[in-house]
């Protein structure tokens, strides 16, 4: 493969792995506060479908990406009243928030359906942008995918170093202890959740405004889902759910790749399951094997919390 | 230490406080002091009003009426934060800590302003030395001994230099030795003008260690003594209300063969911080109680999963009834041979909390009771199981249709374990018969089982209380990081001797670590 090639095959790895790593590290920091929220793929599509409406009816990128920010906290928001102010289950709520957000980004992104977008502007530094390989490896990319290492390394600080993340994991941990301590377990767990979902509403933008340039129904495809499994693969920790990610783009995209070159006598069908599978076979091998991944689960992930007064 | 200008006032005073659940008034205008320097018990049976009472004063619960007094003046203690900032701690009967983190994020976690972290582990470590709580800053939560976490609570509390400390129970998780190192450091304590507000029902510690006594009964307070004039069984009295049975055992003596012989019992434990049961040995025989004592937490569940065949061994002779091997045979083939448990927890493993009482005698006892037909329920039979079970042991319910899980603890823990006695079992495995129980519904239970064992039963007792062990068992042995140690005869085992055993070998070190799988998941 000749080295310009290379560079388009690892520049489409990244473009699949961004996604993944906003909505797999927002649904990272909601479970260590202990709620598990299934409706990551509900958030990411509504953060999609905003995202692009507001950047083709403003022109503007950057205000496309607020919007599906917002969108996904807006969702977020819903869950965070059912399941933490009136302590609905967490599962059952977040499987209806997926189900209502691919309904409703279907009905307001009718009318957006093969409208064409600018897509969001890359980094060009003149001169460094244009070396090749090295340039459009690690200059020539937009600014969240940028955006997304920074928040890996952020996250990983605030949850190891930071004090406000040492009462997120510990009401993750034991909700009654940090209640009888004096922390007010729901308002952690509410911040958690709305950053969350502003987290998968930004892989949602990115999705429409970078990755296809698109809008298109369903376009997330179960990437949501992927999220979740990465949260559980790196064991709740920021720089794996790194490696998880760009392992699950680069599954994606090689799946794509086989398919264009005949599938290798694999039919089409069995390499789009690739991803899948893969998160499948990783779930099923983390719950069984000597690893004992759940060991680091936070205690109380998906119990509701009813304080006493 | 700060009332000496205002000499001769309480640092905490409760005047009139009242505290209302749905159903239940847990305090009623209760009225008491506390004053410098003294260690004031608070003395009352399991829901009594104790634990409602001094989460108000530190502010996890808020009184409906009444005023708390600090130092005179009228304070409203709206939260945890308020209370430590008046320089109140607590150490909470079930510890407010985080298993997966370490202790010093956990320290920090219940302070304040603890400042920067290393500065932080330099104060731990010198407190911990100077009130001769040993400490390793750095271990993770789940790898300590409960007594070493009770440390991480009491430590806690003297960083932020309390002028008042509660302790919910603290001992009832304790080693003797234990016990008797937390009353050293209590005392120096009090030495250096704190106030100890000490909960507990357990009466010769009150004799030993408190000053004076406010005695609760049923949310109010029925009466205020000195513990050093008084004896354990006039407080008792005073407690419940009314004379205290002492157990009678009729002596049956034990004869023949061993009615449940255990042999070389090796099994890893299935929880993720589990212990691993290590060659475990013993045999019961008829009109014998066996006491198996020991600091939770030492392979005591795995143990009774063992015996009940919730968990299979790996030889069928390993287990025997009455000579029958059954250690490859499950639980149900177990109960119909004759073996009979009552589980630690009550909900959720002893009976299921949403189903009411009928059903949750038919859950254990249809093997026993012949309480099916096919494939259906006898209803009928089982309604009259289960309102003999609540006949026999006084369960106050409002009816056996009501749920389990709408009883009180210890109220379900009469049920389960007469549910079980009932069943005329060969073998009877309890676990912590009296945990959360109070004395009158405790003693009622010590005679059950003294009288099944009268009438031959093989009685295995499962119980960190050593007093109660000490009571009621003829043998006993001490179980301590899955190994079972030799047995005793309980007459001439000293209370020492089983203090260390319980303690094993690093009682009153940090334990060695246990979870070496730590390091190889980081990696």
């Amino acid at each position: 493969m000749a080295p310009d090639a290379a560079v388009l095959v690892i520049l489409t790895v990244v473009g699949a792995a961004t996604p993944l790593l906003f909505a797999a590290l927002g649904e990272l920091v909601v479970e260590k506060s202990g709620v598990l929220n299934l409706g990551v793929e509900g958030m990411m599509i509504l953060g999609a479908v905003s995202a692009f409406a507001v950047a083709v009816s403003t022109g503007s990128g950057a205000l496309g990406v607020v919007a599906g920010m917002l969108a996904g906290m807006a969702m977020a928001f819903i869950f965070g009243v059912l399941t933490l102010t009136l302590a609905a289950n967490q599962v059952a709520t977040g499987l209806a928030l997926t189900i209502f957000g691919l309904g409703l980004s279907s009905l307001m992104g009718a009318s957006f359906i093969g409208i064409p977008v600018e897509p969001l502007a890359k980094l060009s530094i003149p001169g460094i942008s244009q070396i090749p390989i090295i340039g459009p490896l690690f200059f020539g990319h937009d600014a969240l995918v940028y955006l997304s290492f920074a928040a890996v390394v952020a996250i990983a600080w605030f949850l190891k170093k930071s004090r406000a993340g040492m009462i997120l994991r510990a009401v993750g941990e034991s909700d009654i202890s940090a209640h009888s301590i004096g922390y007010n377990v729901i308002a952690v767990r509410y911040r958690a959740v709305l950053f969350g979902g502003a987290m998968a509403g930004l892989g949602g933008a990115f999705l429409s405004l970078s990755y296809t340039p698109l809008w298109n129904e369903g376009m997330t495809a179960g990437r949501g889902w992927i999220a979740l499994a990465l949260v559980v693969f790196s064991s709740w920790r920021p720089w794996r759910l790194l490696v998880g990610a760009y392992l699950f783009g680069g599954v994606t995209i090689l799946q794509l790749y086989t398919q264009g070159a005949g599938g290798l006598g694999i039919p089409a069908q069995v390499m789009s399951m690739l991803p899948y599978l893969a998160t499948i076979l990783v779930l099923a091998v983390i719950a069984a094997g000597p690893w004992k991944g759940r060991l680091d689960a936070p205690a109380c992930l998906g119990k509701p919390f009813r304080p006493s007064t | 230490m700060t009332a000496e200008a205002n000499a001769g006032v309480p640092r905490l005073e409760v005047r009139g406080v009242t505290k209302r659940f749905p159903g239940v008034l847990a305090n009623d205008h209760v009225n008491f002091a506390v004053d410098p320097g003294e260690v004031h018990a608070l003395l009352g049976e399991n829901g009594a009003g104790k634990s409602t009472l001094v989460k108000m004063i530190y502010g996890v619960l808020h009184p409906d009426e009444g005023r708390l007094l600090w130092n005179g003046e009228a304070m409203d203690i709206t939260d945890p934060h308020a209370a430590r900032a008046l320089g109140i701690g607590m150490v909470f009967q079930h510890f407010s800590l985080f298993e997966a983190m370490t202790v010093l994020e956990n320290i920090a976690l219940g302070m304040d302003e603890p400042g920067d972290m290393a500065s932080l582990s330099r104060r731990v470590v010198e407190v911990s030395q100077a009130y001769g709580l040993p400490l390793d800053p750095d271990r993770n939560v789940y790898t300590l001994s409960v007594g070493e976490r009770q440390r991480i609570e009491i430590v806690r509390c003297l960083l932020q230099n309390p002028k008042l400390l509660i302790m919910d129970e603290p001992t009832s998780v304790l080693t003797p030795q234990e016990v008797e190192r937390l009353f050293e450091t209590l005392r120096k304590l009090s030495a250096e003008g704190v106030s100890i507000l000490y909960i507990s029902h357990k009466l010769d510690e009150i004799k030993a260690l408190c000053d004076r006594a406010t005695i609760l009964r049923g949310g109010r307070v029925v009466g205020e003594c000195d513990p050093s004039v008084e004896t354990a069984k006039s407080m008792a009295q005073m407690m419940i209300g009314e004379e205290l049975k002492s157990v009678t055992r009729r002596s049956a003596g034990t004869h023949g063969e061993a009615r449940l012989a255990v042999e070389g019992l090796t099994m890893p434990s299935e929880e993720i911080h589990g212990i691993d049961l290590k060659n475990v040995s013993f045999s019961v025989k008829a009109g014998e109680v066996f006491g198996i004592a020991g600091v939770a937490g030492n392979g005591q569940n795995e143990l009774l999963l063992g015996l009940s065949g919730e968990r299979l061994a790996h030889h069928d002779t390993i287990v025997r009834i009455d000579g029958e091997p059954v250690g490859r045979r499950d639980a149900g083939a177990r109960r119909r041979l004759g073996i009979c448990v009552v589980p630690e927890e009550r909900n959720g493993h002893g009976a299921v909390p949403g189903m009411s009482l009928v059903e949750n005698g038919v859950l254990s006892g249809h093997h026993r009771m012949d309480l099916l037909s096919n494939v259906f329920i006898r209803f009928g039979a089982a309604a009259r199981f289960a309102s003999e079970i609540v006949e026999a042991f006084d369960v106050r319910t409002p009816g056996i249709a009501a749920s389990a899980g709408s009883l009180s603890g210890g109220n379900l823990q009469k049920f389960i374990v007469g549910r079980e006695i009932l069943q005329k079992p060969k073998v009877l495995i309890v676990s912590q018969p009296t945990w959360g129980v109070d004395a009158g519904a405790a003693a009622t239970i010590h005679q059950a089982l003294a009288d099944l064992a009268a009438e031959g039963v093989a009685v295995v007792v499962v119980s960190q209380d050593l007093d109660e062990l000490l009571a009621i068992s003829d043998r006993l042995a001490v179980i301590n990081v899955g190994v079972l140690s030799s047995a005793m005869v309980t007459k001439e085992a000293s209370v020492e001797e089983i203090g260390l055993l319980m303690g094993g070998v690093h009682g009153l070190e940090p334990a060695p670590e246990r979870a070496p799988e730590e390091a190889a998941n980081v990696a």
